[in-house]
């Protein structure tokens, strides 16, 4: 059961839908300059409220918003990443036990291994993106001579495709192993259930067609056998 | 300080399918049984409800059912004179955690293994020759035949509720199963599962080329049922959320469902969670285990559990890593062949595919395992191996088991992986997309190898199991040969479009493959090959049984769990009409 006021929340949330804040803090958006704003077409960041962050600092905000927004650029397939909530989102899983390193094995000696042994920094999630925003900030700094949230568009996508290839060079952080993290991490945002901050109004699930709860097809697998399914999605919270 | 309890007639070491069907066998036997379990406990009514298993970020994504690392996890690499590490979160494979185990978030796919399987070394001796088999390739065959283990199955098949279609009913080939299998003494107890659309086109593509396609069987209830522990089960919801998830209709199998219901209502069973088992207790002299030591997680107080019977349930690495750290069996050198404990270790080698339909409906978000059509045409010796170069094979399906958003979003090789390109591809083709596996076999290999690690440790400072493991030629030439011919199939299905995907050349444990790991205590029929007997009685501790997939010699083309459970009721059966009226040996090395 969700209480209530959760409840009320998280239904606010759905139902704000593309009118909910851009991932930028209003103080932030004012700091921007109007020649950098954010790429992908948002509505007015002033026009609602700020949204409220529990670890991300407004540079890593900036960051993730930027992210979220190439990754996911508003169209007319849903809004941007930042609209859907996926730094809202992001924010919470590195608040919470997932940010903090939960059930992974954290003992040393750390040593660099080979790509097939998998994660072996010492860096737990919450950590790992904090110094990954760093480098690539400062990669960004260094070859466009601003931060990766103050690139123009085409210039952005340009310098996400460094990042995602590798040819970015971060200093002694690896430039393509941290955009798969941040990559994976919004594709959560966008697809999870809502109740974790994302998928706004169930954007993600309506641009595939994904319905969601309750998931009970027995009495319509035939039904809809090799024919269109479409419902209305429905989250956890509608259930709640 | 150590406490110490009062001895009980037998102990569980795990308690997940095996240390569940051992534990009921037991006590109705009239045993008083302690079943320990490191992990939580979990009960159907209250952790396997609507809505939480519809969280895909929680159990899929954040694999809440699966091993703490924090406390125990495994060491990596893939050669012998490489540096293992650890490996920090699971990836590759998936131990389960918890009453239940790895049986809890399995797809639930049901299989045999074939007769000729049993006797898979004398099997290829007598088709290609001994001089045919490789010398590093380290396979066996089992010390128990597929006759001997059938009543075990097919009682296995009525616990769990299996759906599927029968294809030998006793020596009689039935229309639309698998004519490959071994004589069934009865059908599944329920009707096959619906199938979907993507696999009804393999299915005829399949016809076509002169295969033998059939719905592949899962225990997975298609309809309510009774199991023999008088358990009703529901009927399957097609919710498509199976994988790495529970089953909140009762209609997929688990230890938690199909067993531990009675079990929690027998007297002379106590469960004890968090409880961690550091070691087996054991008297070399007398060759015995006289108990098992073991943390109490809650509070870090350790006891001494004694016990007349010790049954290692845990997953293939935990049992391994007991018999190391007790020194019961010789453990396994690589360089020269000899020892037996941590030999043989092997894996399941799976390859793939992918296919577009523009005009066919998937809606992939309706799914069930039971849905998948395979055939079985190239698995084992169901063909001829010769002039090949390699061996085994394994069944290739057609797959339809759900497809939840964040990790289930196929779209054709070469679409970008994020922007305004990539949301049109996912738009377009996530119902319209279709998967394929080759269920591909291991046939052990004298490299691939468990020892324990000398750097790390867990929580409860003991050494971490070390695997050395590596695809050998042999594996991947059979994975081709498999891939070739699902891309036949494919060809015939008339794609919009497709694509086959082929393992990395090097094992790698990052994305998730496969939880069938197997061996490390394999099963034999004399000590200096094998560490347990044909009944799963250690040789150097007579009361001492190893159940699990940790006693395969090698991994066939099948899903592990139908055999590890028909092997429990085979162990449980030996041990309750033979062993306790008579303790020692019960067979004479």
């Amino acid at each position: 059961m969700v209480d209530d006021t959760r409840r009320k929340f998280l239904l606010g949330a759905g139902l704000a839908g593309a009118s909910v804040a851009s991932g930028l803090t209003g103080e932030l958006a004012a700091a921007t300059p109007a020649e950098a704003a954010p790429a992908a077409p948002q509505p007015a960041a002033t026009a609602a409220e700020p949204e409220t962050y529990l670890v991300l600092t407004a540079t890593e905000v900036a960051f993730m918003s930027a992210m979220a927004d190439t990754i996911i650029p508003a169209d007319e397939l849903s809004p941007s990443g930042t609209d859907c909530g996926v730094v809202a989102y992001i924010d919470r899983q590195l608040a919470g036990a997932y940010g903090a390193g939960d059930r992974v094995y954290r003992s040393g000696p750390f040593h660099r291994g080979a790509p097939e042994q998998g994660y072996q920094l010492a860096l737990t999630p919450r950590e790992y993106f904090t110094a990954g925003i760093a480098a690539a900030n400062a990669w960004s700094h260094k070859t466009f001579g601003k931060e990766l949230d103050r690139l123009a568009p085409a210039e952005r996508i340009d310098a996400l495709k460094q990042i995602e290839a590798g040819t970015a060079k971060f200093e002694n952080f690896s430039a393509s192993a941290f955009f798969n993290r941040v990559l994976a991490i919004v594709m959560e945002g966008f697809f999870s259930d809502p109740m974790y901050g994302g998928n706004r109004n169930m954007a993600g699930w309506k641009m595939i067609g994904f319905p969601g709860l309750p998931a009970l097809y027995r009495e319509k697998v035939d039904a809809y056998y090799d024919k269109r399914y479409v419902a209305p999605p429905k989250s956890i919270a509608d259930f709640s | 300080m150590v406490t110490k309890l009062k001895e009980v007639d037998a102990v569980m070491v795990g308690m997940g399918w095996t240390g569940a069907i051992m534990a009921r066998e037991l006590t109705k036997a009239g045993l008083d049984v302690v079943g320990l379990e490191r992990g939580q406990d979990r009960i159907p009514k209250e952790e396997f409800t609507l809505t939480q298993l519809r969280d895909e970020l929680r159990y899929v994504q954040r694999i809440e059912l699966m091993q703490d690392n924090s406390l125990d996890t495994i060491t990596f690499r893939n050669e012998p004179d490489e540096r293992a590490l650890p490996i920090r979160r699971f990836g590759a494979f998936l131990p389960g955690e918890g009453v239940g185990g790895s049986g809890i978030h399995w797809g639930g796919l049901h299989w045999r293994f074939l007769p000729t399987d049993f006797r898979i070394r004398s099997a290829l001796a007598e088709r290609y020759g001994a001089k045919a088999i490789p010398d590093d390739m380290t396979i066996a065959d089992w010390p128990v035949s597929y006759a001997e283990l059938e009543p075990h199955y097919d009682h296995f098949d009525k616990l769990c509720g299996a759906s599927g279609q029968a294809g030998n009913l006793r020596g009689n080939t039935i229309a639309g199963g698998n004519p490959f299998e071994g004589p069934r003494s009865d059908d599944y107890p329920n009707k096959p599962i619906k199938t979907g659309v993507g696999p009804a086109i393999f299915r005829d593509a399949a016809k076509s080329l002169g295969y033998h396609p059939f719905p592949l069987p899962v225990a997975t209830a298609s309809a309510p049922y009774v199991n023999p522990e008088g358990i009703t089960l529901g009927a399957c919801e097609y919710c498509g959320h199976c994988n790495r998830t529970a089953c909140e209709a009762n209609a997929k199998a688990s230890a938690n469902v199909n067993v531990m219901p009675v079990l929690r209502t027998e007297p002379k069973f106590e469960l004890r969670t968090r409880s961690f088992v550091s070691r087996l207790l054991y008297d070399k002299a007398a060759k015995k285990v006289t108990g098992v030591a073991y943390t109490d997680l809650r509070t870090g107080e350790e006891f001494e559990q004694p016990a007349g019977i010790v049954v290692l349930s845990s997953f293939v690495f935990g049992n391994t890593q007991q018999l190391l750290l007790a020194g019961i069996g010789e453990p396994y050198d690589p360089k020269t062949g000899r020892g037996v404990v941590g030999k043989n270790y092997a894996y399941q080698f799976e390859a793939g595919g992918t296919a577009f339909f523009e005009d066919k409906w998937m809606n992939p978000f309706i799914g069930a395992p039971g849905m998948s059509i395979a055939i079985d045409d190239f698995n084992g010796e169901n063909f001829d191996h010769g002039g090949l170069g390699f061996f085994g094979g394994g069944y290739i399906a057609c797959n339809n088991g759900g497809a939840p958003p964040i990790g289930s979003r196929p779209v054709p090789h070469g679409t970008p992986r994020w922007g305004s390109e990539w949301k049109h591809a996912t738009a377009k083709w996530y119902q319209h997309a279709t998967g394929f596996n080759t269920q591909g076999s291991v046939y052990a290999n004298a490299r691939n190898f468990m020892d324990l690690d000398p750097t790390y440790r867990d929580a409860l400072g003991r050494p971490l199991i070390r695997l050395t493991y590596n695809g050998t030629d042999n594996d991947h030439k059979m994975s081709h040969y498999l891939l070739a011919k699902l891309d036949g199939i494919i060809k015939a299905m008339n794609p919009t479009h497709y694509e086959l995907h082929q393992r990395p050349k090097k094992f790698t444990i990052v994305p998730y493959q496969s939880t069938h790991n197997t061996g490390g205590t394999m099963m034999g029929s004399d000590p200096k090959s094998s560490v347990v007997n044909r009944y799963l009685q250690a040789w150097d501790a007579h009361n001492l049984f190893v159940l699990g997939a940790s006693v395969f010699p090698q991994q066939h083309g099948y899903n592990p769990t139908g055999t590890v459970g028909a092997l429990a009721y085979w162990s449980a059966q030996a041990i309750t009409t033979q062993y306790v009226k008579n303790p020692g040996p019960l067979v004479h090395a």
